[in-house]
């Protein structure tokens, strides 16, 4: 078995907040018709999670689900149990059309903390991050800088961005940029 | 800078989370159809002063593509609306026909 790192192997910056890559994460792309019922019992039998709402996350037991688009879905969890969460999926998808693929290792996930999260990210990403505009649990596709890239924010006010394992060191480097004492707008 | 809701998402996305992706409701002309067809649906584009009807895609997002309606001189966004259809829906007409009685643009007016 080969020995699995994740791209930046958990490197973090401290600066008016704090940036960090989490380390290996699982993920899985779902694609299928989110309103019929052999998806949504597929989510919830796999995950513990419902379906979530447009440009909400779902949490469960065993993942979290992410509403990308109105036919996809990102599923979160540990690591190693990707490969166990898409054999659930699958046999409980029983046929269904749908696709369900671990994408774990093709990305990349940063975390940021501290009381100017919000600011950070919105620096750098074209969103509405006031606190009337992003609120837990509530998840966007958007760019980070130059590159695609998602967020969603947790219950702790921490935010969670994943991207391309490819653009992973670009990304913590934007990140780190926006982050920097002294670069705090304080407006949000 | 240009401000449109993404249909599939309804994200107010701004210019550069979204992808231009040329004039709506081209019918494609391919395999069997005459030269001068293909040439047609190759080449030949309306070129607006006014309402223009245009393709977009959300490609920093969802990644879905939607048309827009708008006008290419004051920028005015009329709406935007599902992909999977073959003409502008009627409250984006009216709301046009409002502002420019007696516009069309190639078969709508
Ligand atoms: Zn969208």
């Amino acid at each position: 078995m080969s020995n699995a790192v994740s791209a930046l192997e958990k490197t973090s910056f401290e600066g008016f907040a704090k940036v960090s890559e989490t380390g290996l994460r699982g993920m899985i792309t779902l694609r299928g018709d989110l309103s019929s019922k052999p998806v949504k019992d597929a989510v919830i039998a796999s995950t513990g999670a419902e379906v979530p709402d447009v440009r909400r996350m779902s949490r469960g037991s065993i993942g979290d689900v992410a509403w990308m688009s109105p036919d996809e879905l990102l599923i979160v969890c540990d690591y190693r149990a990707a490969n166990e969460v898409v054999t659930t999926l699958l046999a409980a998808l029983d046929g269904a059309h749908a696709l369900a693929v671990n994408v774990s290792d093709a990305r990349a996930v940063f975390r940021i903390e501290g009381d100017g999260a919000r600011e950070v990210l919105a620096k750098v990403a074209p969103v509405d991050l006031s606190t009337e505009g992003f609120q837990p649990d509530d998840f966007r596709r958007t760019r980070i800088a130059q590159v695609a890239a998602a967020f969603w924010m947790n219950s702790d006010d921490s935010f969670e961005v994943v991207c391309f394992r490819s653009v992973a060191q670009y990304v913590f480097d934007v990140l780190k940029v926006s982050a920097q004492e002294g670069g705090e707008v304080g407006f949000l | 800078m240009l401000t449109l809701q993404c249909p599939y998402c309804g994200v107010d996305a701004e210019e550069t989370e979204l992808h231009a992706e040329g004039e709506a409701h081209l019918k494609r002309f391919g395999p069997g159809s005459s030269d001068d067809e293909f040439e047609t649906y190759l080449f030949m584009r309306e070129n607006p002063k006014g309402v223009h009807f245009e393709r977009w895609r959300h490609s920093n997002g969802c990644g879905k593509f939607f048309h827009a309606a708008r006008s290419t001189t004051t920028l005015e966004v009329f709406g935007t609306y599902s992909a999977q259809t073959y003409e502008p829906p009627q409250d984006i007409k009216d709301k046009i026909s409002a502002k420019y009685p007696g516009w069309s643009w190639r078969d709508f007016s």
